[in-house]
């Protein structure tokens, strides 16, 4: 079977890489499958789980981020992407509530936008937990 | 002459100077290496997104982006990276510096120019000037994560975006060796050399959805990696500088001591001889 490389890499360094047989995400534009042999291409990511299948499958939570992809290599650049055994799951569920709260509150639209991201990356990492 | 007392209580005292200058030189050259590291471990990205940008804007088609436009600059913001504490020689002085003198040349008026103050010596020197500061961030950790700073550089590129500053000048202490720092500063925003660096073969991507999206995510996260780069660069300056002003003064501190037992060497001698001399004087006298 054909393998793919996938590193995913954050400002704080490199998260993971290892060779996968798939990469399932969502792009800004909608679901996406990499296969080993794809076109190159590029897309921005949304606030999502990547789900890497193979042997090991392996799932992360990224946050704005987009993906490179080469015919043997995928690469994600992620402002943060987190394996499910590096998530906080108390910290998620705290800053799920916190947005929650404030987009309650309803204040100016900075704060809103604000509140709306921090909640979808609140609830992102949750799923990506739970997913198991 | 000063007594031997006084003399003792200088040597002990700078003993205890140089015991802290000793001390904070190895801490400083400890979190220097770690520095080092973190800076090493923000490569894979930064390189990785200046790739992708750098083959957008050299594929050819006429990307638009207003992150990419010169225009008029009415206002220009100066990103000012300084550190919290002092203790590290030249370190922020010459960034400040550097800072002031080209404000002074290039404005008139304070609706101009406006400072984004990285660390509380920087934020402190402006305020004290009525330089207007317009955003800052003080308290940052030795190792900053990229969640730290994401709020300020997303904010900054936003201003860029919305049109409240139309250039974004960045100052801070490149890391040239752990001796050498330099005083750097980098025209940020707009983005004007990127096709520069394009390598040959990375053009023939395919675009989803297509290139103008890509590049409304794109430029801010490459400007912000950019800020978040130059930040670690001059966190790394700092411990490089502290090292060597810590290791400048426990030589001096050395130095010192080294003069003050000479002295109170010479002293106690001098006060022996002065006793043996009354002590045979005044038996002579017996005779």
């Amino acid at each position: 079977m054909n393998t793919l490389t996938v590193s995913v890499v954050t400002p704080d360094g490199p998260v993971l890489e290892d060779t996968f047989e798939m990469v399932s995400c969502k792009a800004e534009s909608g679901e996406l499958g990499i296969l080993p042999g794809h076109i190159p291409l590029v897309a921005p990511l949304s606030i999502s789980s990547v789900r890497l299948k193979g042997p090991n499958p392996q799932r992360s939570a990224v946050s704005g981020g987009f993906l490179e992809v080469r015919p043997d290599k995928v690469t994600i650049l992620a402002q943060s992407a987190e394996l499910p055994d590096e998530i906080d799951l108390e910290r998620a569920r705290a800053a799920k509530e916190r947005a929650e709260r404030r987009l309650q509150a309803k204040q100016d639209e900075i704060d809103f936008r604000r509140a709306e991201y921090a909640l979808k990356r609140a609830l992102n990492r949750i799923e990506v937990v739970e997913e198991k | 002459m000063a007594s031997l007392r006084d003399i003792k209580t200088r040597i002990t005292s700078t003993q205890k100077t140089k015991q802290i200058t000793k001390a904070m030189h190895m801490v400083s050259a400890a979190k220097l290496s770690k520095a080092e590291e973190f800076a090493k471990s923000f490569d894979p990205y930064s390189n990785k997104i200046k790739e992708v940008v750098a083959s957008i804007a050299g594929s050819g088609q006429d990307a638009e982006h207003p992150m990419l436009q010169s225009r008029e600059v009415k206002k220009t913001a100066y990103f000012v990276i300084t550190s919290d504490r002092g203790l590290a020689g030249a370190f922020n002085s010459g960034v400040l510096r550097e800072v002031y003198r080209t404000i002074q040349n290039r404005h008139k008026s304070q609706d101009e120019y406006t400072v984004i103050a990285v660390g509380r010596m920087g934020r402190d020197f402006f305020k004290k000037r009525g330089i207007p500061v317009l955003k800052e961030i003080t308290g940052l950790s030795d190792q900053p994560n990229f969640s730290d700073i994401k709020e300020l550089t997303a904010e900054t590129v936003d201003l860029f975006i919305d049109g409240e500053i139309d250039e974004l000048v960045i100052f801070y202490n490149h890391f040239v060796s752990a001796i050498s720092q330099q005083v750097t500063s980098n025209k940020l925003l707009p983005l004007t050399d990127l096709s520069e660096n394009t390598s040959g073969n990375s053009s023939m991507y395919e675009y989803e959805p297509n290139q103008q999206e890509i590049l409304n995510v794109l430029l801010p996260q490459y400007a912000e990696s950019l800020i978040f780069g130059a930040l670690l660069d001059s966190k790394a300056s700092e411990h490089a500088a502290r090292m060597t002003a810590m290791k400048n003064a426990t030589d001096n501190a050395d130095e010192l001591i080294g003069d003050l037992s000479l002295q109170y060497n010479r002293a106690r001698q001098a006060a022996i001889t002065q006793e043996i001399t009354e002590i045979v004087s005044g038996a002579a006298a017996l005779e």
